[in-house]
């Protein structure tokens, strides 16, 4: 039997992101209320590179970014799925390893789609 | 259980932030924060697998996409379709609706039998493999397919048919 594991096992994990926020925390009110504060109308303007700032920051923007990102989504959602075939890679041995190369080659398919479509380039 | 009230609390609470603020991005980042007492709830249900997925794909991955639909569109304040007390009076009629359906059949499928498990290490990730590879391989397989049409969808529908040009 494998060892016990409860959600009382993650408590550590808890504390850890505890000790993580609470320092960014601390450090951002510790630098508001240490800090000077001389705002001018310059120092408050978004910098980019020393350019002047024209129109809008709310532009609709090229689906191309989209749709990188939501192949990016569609292949995570297949390494998420080797998680449990991989902790029990040794038990199920190649009856497991055949079950994973058809989810993977139908997956791959896909991939050579993409390739082939030229989806990834960046015209 | 004190600490499930707590974070069931803070769900709904953020949840319903999502709902009244007024900055779709601001909406966005209230769904992160509800996302995340969800992986504790899974946590708290010693659904590790699950907890680490909806970590990971829906905080992660998930909102990415949802702030990029919300940056694709036009969200200038000028642009801004008019929201007529009528579409909101018809969207709580709706919502309403919708609850008293589910609770109407919650309450028909019979008594709220709790489940009992009888393996309360069945979420961890060494057990769901053996019943994901076992059991549910066929709806395993077909997962793929699944994907593979959506990455099919999401190419046609995004990429330019360059000889139509």
């Amino acid at each position: 039997m494998e060892a016990q594991s409860t959600p009382v096992s993650y408590l550590p994990i808890i504390f850890q992101m505890i000790v993580a926020l609470g320092f960014v925390v601390t450090t951002m009110i510790a630098t508001h209320l240490l800090g000077p504060k001389r705002k001018t109308k310059d120092k408050l303007t978004p910098f980019e590179s020393g350019i002047e700032v024209i129109g809008n920051a709310r532009q609709p923007f090229s689906i191309k970014y989209f749709l990188v990102a939501i192949l990016f989504v569609l292949f995570d959602i297949e390494v998420i799925f080797m998680y449990p075939w991989a902790v029990n890679f040794r038990e199920m041995g190649m009856e497991g390893l055949i079950e994973m190369f058809i989810f993977m080659g139908t997956l791959l398919l896909g991939f050579i789609y993409i390739i082939k479509k030229k989806a990834l380039d960046w015209e | 259980m004190n600490l499930f009230y707590f974070i069931a609390f803070l769900s709904i609470f953020f949840s319903l932030l999502v709902i009244f603020s007024k900055n779709p991005v601001y909406s966005v980042l209230y769904l992160i924060v509800t996302f995340f007492t969800l992986t504790i709830h899974y946590i708290l249900l010693n659904a590790q697998f699950l907890a680490i997925v909806n970590f990971i794909v829906y905080m992660g991955a998930i909102m990415v996409l949802f702030l990029f639909v919300l940056m694709l569109l036009n969200l200038n304040e000028d642009s801004e379709p008019m929201k007529s007390n009528l579409i909101k009076v018809a969207g709580v009629v709706a919502g309403m609706c919708l609850l008293v359906t589910l609770v109407g059949s919650f309450r028909a499928l019979g008594d709220s039998d709790p489940l009992i498990l009888k393996n309360p290490e069945i979420g961890l990730v060494k057990n769901l493999g053996k019943v994901l590879f076992d059991e549910f391989l066929l709806p395993f397989e077909i997962s793929s397919i699944l994907l593979l049409s959506a990455m099919v969808g999401a190419v046609l529908l995004a990429k330019k048919d360059p000889k139509k040009i």
